[in-house]
This record gives C-alpha cells, structure tokens and sequence, in this order.
C-alpha cells in the first residue's frame, strides 16, 4: 500500500543549497536508505569503510570534497560502525577557514570523540583563536564545541574569553556563552563558582533567547542551593507574567502558546522555590491562577504547561484554590481520551496525592481503567500511583495485582523495581504473617533472581520467629503452611536459586517439625534440590545442611535413620566434591550420622535457629583444661606475637582467637561456626554477650560460596561437627563451651538491620482479609480507594466525559481566534506568521495525529489519506496541502499536478527540479524504500 | 539533564540521525537503539507516546516512516518534549520544504546543526524558528 502511495510521487527534495554532493554520495545515501536489513545496511557501511580509507589517503583532497567523507564518516559511525580512522581529518577540518567546513568538521569532533579523547588537545587551540573570530558564526561554533568538547583539564584554557562573550553584542554568542558556563558549572563547580552571578545578570539580558537559556544553569543552581536565590522569586514570577501575556516576540509562540518551553522552564524553577516556602508560594500563587485560567486545554502544549503547573503546585505550598485548579485539571486529563494526557492525568494524581488524600478517590474509576489498559505505559505509570496510595487496608489488593502483572512482564529492570516494591509494601503493611510468605513466595518464585538478597533473609527469619511472643499454635501453623506451599512449588522447574536457599533452609528446620511429612520424604524432596541444581553450589550446601538437620532431629528423637540412597550417593559425591565448603558439609552431615542421640541434639537442637549465640571469645572455660595441663607439664602458650614480635602475622594464626582476624581469609571460615552451638535446649552455658560478631558473620552468609554462606543457620549448630574437622585447639574447645546456656532466648542481639525492622512490623497487627478477587470494577475501586462506588457511577461518569471531550474539541477552535487579535503586533523574525493564521482554525495535532493513525494501517489507507487531504492544514508553518493531495493523486496515477493553493509554490517547483536532477543521478522513488520520499508533516 | 539523546529512526529500525547528549560507547548506542526501537514499533497509535526504558523514559512521536524518539530523564514533561519534537520537524520543515526522510539523510548535518541551536548540554535553548535556522540560512548563502 505503501508503496503505491509512494510510486511517482514527486521527489520533495530539499529545497536549500542545492547538490554540492557527488553521485558517490548520493549513491551511498541510497543504497543506505534502501538496504532492506540491517545484514545489508553493515555490508554496504562495511564497503564504505573500505572506500573511505582509501580515499582519505590521498593526496590534495578538495575540501567540499573532504567535507563529504567527513559526512560519511558520520554516517559509518552513526550505523554502528568504527569510524576512528577519520577522525583525525575531522580534527583538521575545524582548522579551516571556511565556515560550513568549521562547522561541520565541529560537529563530526563532537560526534566522534568524547571529552576525554587524547585528540582533543588538538582543537583546544582551534576553539581559542575562533573564539577570538569576528564573524559571529565561527565564535558560535566554538562554543558549541565547547559545549561538547571541554573537560574540567582544559576549562581553564578557554574560561577567560567565554566569559568575555558574555557580553558580546550578538545575543547568539552570549546564549551560547552562558551555555558553556553551565556546561563549566557540571563538570567542574568550582571552576566557575567566583562566576555565578552572571546567571543572575544574563536573567535580565534584553534578548529573550538569551534569558530563556539563562534558565537552564538557573535551574541547576538553585536545585543546589535554594535559599541563595530566594530573591529571585519575585523574578521569575514577574517573567512568567510577561510571558503569558505576550510581551515576548511572536517568533517564541508554538501554536499560538506564548514562550511555552520557557514558561515551563520557569514553573520547574518556581516548583523548587516555592518548596516549604510559604512566603514564596504566595507570590507564585497569583500567576498561577492565571495559567490554569488562561491556558487552552484543546492543545498538547496548553496541557504541557497545565501539567507542570500541577508539579509544581505539588511542590510549594499552594492555597486551596490553586490545589482545586490543579485538581481540576488533572480530573480532566483523567476523563481525556488521549492516553497521553490520562497517562499526565496519574502522574499528576501520584503527585497531588501527598497533599491531599482525597484526591484519588473521586477518580477511582478512570484509575482502575488505566490500571487495566493493555498500555503498559499507562499500567506501570497507575502501579505508581497505587504504589504512593498504599495503605494497610488496601495492601492486599494492591500487591496482588503488582504481582499479577509482575509475573505477566519479562523486562528485568522493571521486573526488579516491582518485586522490590512489592516486598517493600508487604514487609510495610502486611495483614499477617502467613499472607506476607505468601506474597514472598510468589515474589521468589517469579522474581527470585532479582530480589536483594535480605529478602529472603528477613522471610526465614520471620517463619523462624513466627508471631513472636506466645502464639506457639499460631507459629506451628505458619511453619506448616510454609512447608506445605514449598513442598508444592519444589518440583516447579527452574526456580530461582534464592528461593531454593530458603525452600530448602525451611524444609530443613520444620518440614518434619509437624510430624506430617516423615524425615525420608523430606529428605527425598533435598536430595531432589541438590540433584536438579547440581550446578549451584549455595542451593546445594543449603540442602546438604538442611539434610543433616534433618537427619540430627530424627536421632534426637531417638528414631533410626535410613539414609536414602540417593541421599548417600549424594553425601558420596559431595566429600569428593572440588568445593571445600560442599565437602566439609557433607564430612560433618557423615559424622553426624555416626554419634549418638544426646550429642546430636546438642549440636542441633530442635527449632533453635533464632536462639542467640554468645560467644567466648577469651575461651575462659578452657582454664580449668589448660591449667591441668600445665600442671601435668605441658608448656604455657606463647601466642605469636609474643614469640615473633611481629604484629602483621598475628592475623593469620587461628591460634589467637582473641581476635577475630579482619581479614577474609580461609580461617573466618572456620571461625565463623563457633558462635552457633546454640544452646535453648541444654542448659550448662557461660554466655559473653558478642553481637556484633553475630552480625559480622550473619552478612557474609549469602554473599558468597565461603563455606560462612550458611552460618545464618549453621553456625548455630555445626560445632560439635567442628571439633573434628576443625583446627583442633579451638574448634573443639567452642563446642564443648557452648553447651553453656543462658536465657539466651528471645533476646535478639541480631543487628542486621533490615532484617529486624521489617520482621517486626507484620506482626503486629493481623487484620481478617477482604474478600477481594472480584472480579468488578467497582469492587476493585472500593478495595483500592475503600470508598464505595457503583456501576452506575462509572456509567455516568464515562457517559459524562465523552460528550465534554466533543464540546473541548470544539471549543478549541473557538478561545484560538479569539486570542489571535488580542496578540500585540507581530515582532521581527517571525516567518511563520501567514499560515499561522490559517493553522488557527484547526488543533494541528489532531490532524497530525489522525494521519499517523492512517499511515500506520496498512490496510485501505490510501483511502484514508484521500479523506484527510480535504482536511489538510496541519502545520501551522508549512501548508500541508500540497503534500496530501500529492498523496491522493499518486495513489491514482504516476502523474504529477500543480497544486495551485499549496502556499509553497515555488518550493513544489523547485522540488520538481531537483526531482529531475536526483533521477538523473540514480536516486529514483519507484525503488525499494518508497517510504524514503513521504514527507514527514504529510 | 533533561534530554539525553534524540534519534531519528525509521520503521525499519535504521538510524537517520541520532545525537547523544552523554558519552555511550558505539556498542552501547547501537544496543540502546535497537531495543528501544523495538519497544516503540511494537505499540500502537492510541498507547501513550511514552516508553520507560532502563533509566530513561522515551518520549517519540512518528510522522510517516520516521520515529523521532527523546530519551528524557525521568523529571522529564513528556508533554512538552513531544512538542518539542514538533517544533522540531516544523522548523524542518520550514527549512526543507515538506520535509522528508530523505531530506534530513542527503542533509545529515543541516538536521544537526539545528538541533545544535535548539539543545545544548541537553536543555532546550532555542524555540524560536527563526532563530534556529538563521546560521543556516547564512551559511548557505555564502555558500
């Protein structure tokens, strides 16, 4: 269809500076435009690269002819391909005298080199001696470059006579200088911080370019530093003012909008003001009536500038009336029909929302249309809003549909952002305990690669520690749910390695706690884990240990133990495994198997994971073994330091357990189990309160593949183990200590700090669930807003809005011509006055839009395009007509007609002349890419 | 920041122009188009003009077979920076004369050079038409 539309309709080709380029280039151009996949787009960049070497090569090149390869090597590098060895021709044509060649060989430098490239150095003296050019043209070029170019090294060479330029004649030059200074102001604040008031006096400059640029750097310095330009308040609320009401030249208006890149400009400057300023926000206050008054909502510009007022009423402190105009203004982007404006619409809300609650409850139902929209751009933009409008009576609802539509996502970066803002809410708001492991569950099933690491930390602590205090009925409850949701989900494929850690952490500690699931079922289900996962050794050494506990409540529980086969050839494979840290657990779960019930239940006691463990570190209990020995001969230790009177060594000897070594080295390993024989069962231990060596150990865990990875559980009990494997002296004394036992229960010393925060918080508070799966709208509001609202409502509301958006639409039309003689006479340098006029008569984009509608289906369009060239003036600048009736007659015939109203007459002529000379030099429309030749505004 | 790049590519994915306002590597660029390419090819005319993508967020607008795509920080008014990208092809426009792809490919570096006037350091500078093609016009005429 496409191509129909396109065969024989005349080359519109530029109108400006005729072909300075060689066939060579055309043909390049060509058979770029026209390359069908981007295998031939590299074959033919891949040849020109080939070409171009060549060529540069050499001798006495023209220079328009240089400034063509220059252009080509633009063209390779924007493709994706190498260019560098160009670029240095690049750099020497900055030198030349001429100024397209300055230019352009500026801009192909800026492309090709970022500021720290060693080739810079040779432009930096080129920039110096144009900024010192007469022609005005050269001095800006310069400062673009600059702009592009200077890294805070060559600041200094160029800083003097750039703020000399600040007041130069040409406004051009002294915009462009003030750019550079904010350029200077980001790379290198210091540099430029004696310089500052010159923002301050550029605001006043006569030009209004000159000002508006101003504004940037402005902007950024007052993000820094508020209170200094407080005064300024009054400033810019007076610039606004003048602004809107058309003071500035008619050449800043877009689509009959005065300034709005400006104006919006000032508002995000005013925003950061006014903020928890009241004296400023009053100031404000008054202009910003105006704007909501004045501004023509018909227009995507108009709600441009209504929509950053709303931001930045969000941000200062607006009276009531202003929150009501920004309300308003937001209810009627919500009941738009434009997906752009409902997306602003809950943008707007999201942000309304901190200052006023009520807000979202009156829109509820365009919310929950939005969150329904297949628009993922709407969806994510309402998952924020519900997100900032969470609260634990609306929690449920609103995480199950963040998880919905988690799972439903595959792009990772937002993947993570809503796993974590789901955990984040749930560990927040939680009605209960079990609800929240559910939540986690699906988060770690779906997500579980992308979620922090803490999470799942923070989920087996809370199965551990369950409700707390005295619900032990409500804890064995909790526990057996988690068991039996794992049991269900460990047979699921591929489930993330996170999630198996806890899975297998869980089923380890309680999976035969109830007695509902017997050891050889469990221990089934992990030998299945390590088996499936052979390749992730964490999930592995989780199970092995996992495994072991198991197997040490059975022989505690006075049971026999089968071991499964599969379970031995498991342990089998793991002692001969490569990993240390599988081997030793897979030693310790074999010897385990081999003592007795009373020293098993030593080394593991029953459900003793959150028991604190107080370490000895001065090993005080070992005096009475020391002391015999001594007495039976033995020679009194001399700890290394003392022998050696060295300091640096001293780390690395276990022997000197007094301190514990800071580095990472294999003996922290070794260490870290000690602090665990956790003792709530047996009662004979001497406690030295240790927290924080708790809490060095518990974050390493995860982290790493270090046999420490699993010390949030085992290290509470492999010490027993550890005697024999461990380094004698000391692991055997910690074990046999650490029977000591103390009311170490329930006081948790554990400071890891995300951890106990979120912990305690579901506690608290277990609220009976809303029924809320219905499927209803209306339900859905009232669980989300917890107001209540009905069908009907929706009905009305809906059936209210559309015949409001008719009447907008016509409107628009009306206030715009309205508005044209009220506009103060036209000012210099404003060519787009005559269409100007004409464009009034119809929103522009809404025309432009409609014909994107129709370009985009393939199917009739043609007819489509026939349609809209009756109604064709879309830009305001450029007459349209000509392009669309082009369109209808070539879908007809391959013939070209004058079109006697096109406003550009002569442009069409020349077109056609150039037509002529751009099929004589190959380039022909009826060739692959028709598209090539659509005009855009078309 | 504000604007951090601005590419114009084409229904088939084919990069026209594309200017970047923080240094990516080619590598980087040419990954960085291609997804967000397929992100916007994928949506339809009624979705909303704006794509989140990474850390940035992707206003574009399409006219004919060209996307004209802005990768805006997130404080970004995607409003105002659709508009921004028709002005753009308005001044174009006025400048070319019904502007077309073609136009901006046999005239890579005109299209640039008015994108240097309008954007720098990744602010909107210059809004008014006339200002932005003045150099332009200039140069051509020495020419």
């Amino acid at each position: 269809m496409e191509q129909l539309k396109t065969i024989g309709r005349e080359l519109a080709m530029g109108s400006q500076g005729g072909f300075g380029q060689s066939k060579e280039f055309l043909d390049l151009v060509k058979s770029i435009g026209e390359a069908r996949s981007k295998a031939e787009e590299d074959r033919i960049v891949l040849s020109e690269v080939d070409i171009l070497k060549r060529r540069l090569l050499e001798p006495d090149i023209p220079k328009r002819k240089m400034k063509e390869y220059i252009i080509r090597l633009v063209y390779i590098e924007m493709l994706g391909h190498d260019a560098s060895f160009g670029y240095i021709y690049a750099v020497k044509m900055t030198h030349d005298d001429n100024l397209l060649l300055k230019r352009t060989g500026y801009l192909a430098v800026t492309l090709f080199l970022n500021e720290d490239h060693d080739l810079i150095i040779l432009i930096v003296n080129t920039i110096q001696k144009d900024l010192r050019s007469d022609n005005y043209l050269v001095v800006c070029a310069a400062l673009n470059a600059i702009c592009r170019l200077i890294n805070e090294e060559t600041i200094p060479a160029v800083l003097p006579q750039v703020v000399e330029l600040l007041n130069h004649q040409k406004e051009a030059v002294r915009k462009k200088a003030i750019m550079a200074l904010h350029r200077f102001h980001r790379k290198s604040p210091s540099s430029v911080s004696h310089l500052v008031s010159n923002f301050r006096k550029r605001l006043c400059d006569n030009d209004p370019g000159v000002m508006g640029a101003t504004l940037c750097p402005l902007f950024d310095l007052i993000s820094e530093d508020v209170n200094s330009y407080k005064d300024l308040v009054s400033s810019f609320v007076s610039i606004l003012k003048q602004v809107t009401e058309r003071r500035l030249p008619k050449s800043y208006d877009y689509h009959q909008m005065p300034a709005p890149f400006i104006q919006i400009k000032l508002l995000k400057i005013m925003a950061l003001l006014g903020s928890g300023d009241k004296n400023a926000s009053d100031i404000m206050s008054m202009v910003l009536g105006d704007l909501f008054r004045k501004c023509d909502s018909s227009t995507n510009i108009g709600n441009a500038i209504l929509y950053e007022c709303i931001r930045c009423i969000s941000c200062i402190l607006p009276n009531p009336k202003l929150l009501e105009a920004a309300a308003d203004a937001i209810s009627k982007f919500l009941k738009s029909d434009s997906h752009n404006l409902k997306y602003m619409g809950i943008d707007g809300l999201g942000r309304l929302i901190k200052i006023s609650p009520d807000i979202a409850e009156q829109h509820q139902l365009a919310v929950i249309d939005c969150l329904e929209d297949p628009d993922d751009t709407l969806k994510r933009k309402t998952f924020e809003l519900l997100y900032k409008m969470t609260k634990s009576s609306n929690v449920e609802v609103i995480v199950d549909r963040m998880i919905d539509y988690m799972i439903s996502i595959n792009d990772n970066h937002y993947k993570t952002e809503i796993a974590s803002r789901c955990v984040e809410l749930a560990e927040q708001f939680a009605p209960s305990n079990q609800w929240f492991i559910q939540i986690m569950n699906k988060v770690f099933e779906h997500a579980g690669d992308l979620v922090n690491i803490k999470v799942a930390h923070n989920l087996m602590r809370l199965i551990a520690e369950g409700f707390g205090e005295d619900d032990d009925d409500a804890d064995s409850k909790l526990r057996l749910s988690a068991v039996e949701s794992y049991l269900q989900l460990i047979s699921e494929p591929k489930l993330p390695s996170l999630f198996l850690q806890v899975i297998s952490w869980v089923l380890g500690e309680y999976g035969t706690a109830d007695g509902k699931y017997s050891a050889s079922y469990i221990s089934g289900k992990l030998c299945d884990v390590a088996d499936a996962y052979s390749s992730d050794e964490t999930v592995k050494g989780y199970a092995v240990s996992a495994l072991m506990k198991i197997y040490a409540f059975e022989i505690a529980s006075g049971r026999k133990v089968d071991v499964l086969p599969e379970c031995q050839s498991l342990i089998e494979e793991l002692l001969a495994s490569h990993s240390t840290d599988l081997q030793q657990r897979a030693y310790e779960l074999q010897a385990l198997l081999a003592l007795d019930a009373r020293a098993v239940e030593t080394i593991l006691p029953l459900d003793a994971s959150c028991e604190d463990i107080e370490v000895d570190k001065d090993l005080s209990f070992l005096n009475g073994y020391i002391q015999q020995a001594i007495e039976s001969g033995a020679q009194p230790y001399i700890s290394e330091r003392e022998r050696s009177g060295m300091f640096e060594t001293t780390d690395y000897h276990p022997q000197d357990h007094h301190e514990v070594p800071t580095h990472a080295l294999r003996f922290e390993a070794y260490e870290l189990p000690k602090p665990s024989v956790p003792p709530q069962a047996s009662n004979e231990l001497v406690p030295v309160p240790e927290p924080s060596y708790y809490s060095e150990s518990h974050q390493p865990i995860s982290t790493s593949l270090v046999s420490e990875r699993e010390s949030s559980e085992i290290k509470l009990r492999l010490d027993g183990v550890k005697q024999k494997w461990g380094r004698p002296s000391y692991q055997s004394t910690t074990a046999a200590s650490s029977t000591t036992p103390q009311a170490a229960n329930g006081i948790s010393t554990h400071s890891d700090a995300g951890v106990g925060s979120s912990s305690s918080k579901p506690r608290s508070s277990y609220e009976p669930k809303k029924p809320e799966i219905d499927p209803e709208k209306q339900r859905l509001a009232a669980s989300l807003f917890g107001g209540s609202s009905s069908r009907t409502d929706k009905r009305s509301s809906s059936g209210g809005h559309k015949p409001a958006k008719g009447t907008a639409n016509k409107t628009a039309t009306v206030p715009k011509e309205n508005q044209t003689p009220v506009q103060p006479p036209p000012d210099l340098l404003d060519f787009g006055e005559p269409t100007a006029t004409t464009a009034t008569a119809m929103d522009p984009f809404k025309e432009l839009e409609g014909l994107m509608d129709s370009s985009s289906q393939d199917g009739g369009s043609s007819d489509v395009m026939g349609l809209y060239s009756d109604a064709a003036p879309v830009t305001t600048t450029t007459s349209v007509d000509s392009l669309l009736s082009e369109l209808s007659d070539s879908s007809k015939g391959n013939s070209r007609t004058y079109q006697p109203q096109t406003s550009k007459g002569p442009n069409t002529k020349e077109a056609l002349e150039k037509d002529a000379l751009v099929r004589q030099m190959g380039v022909n429309p009826t060739s692959q890419n028709p598209t090539l030749f659509k005009d855009l505004l078309g | 920041m504000g604007i951090r790049f601005i590419l114009m590519v084409n229904k088939q994915g084919q990069t026209r122009l594309a200017q970047y306002y923080e240094w990516l590597t080619l590598e980087e660029r040419r990954a960085l188009e291609g997804e967000i390419v397929r992100k916007c090819l994928a949506r339809n005319d009624q979705q909303c003009s704006f794509v989140e993508h990474r850390n940035y967020k992707i206003v574009y607008r399409r006219y004919a077979s060209l996307f004209f795509m802005v990768g805006v920080d997130d404080d970004e008014n995607e409003l105002a920076i659709l508009e921004f990208i028709h002005l753009l092809v308005e001044t174009m426009d006025k400048h070319f004369g019904n502007v077309c792809e073609l136009d901006i490919m046999f005239h890579l570096e005109k299209a640039h050079f008015m994108l240097e006037e309008m954007v720098m350091n990744g602010c909107i500078v210059e809004t008014s038409k006339a200002n932005i093609l003045s150099p332009i016009q200039l140069m051509d005429k020495a020419h």
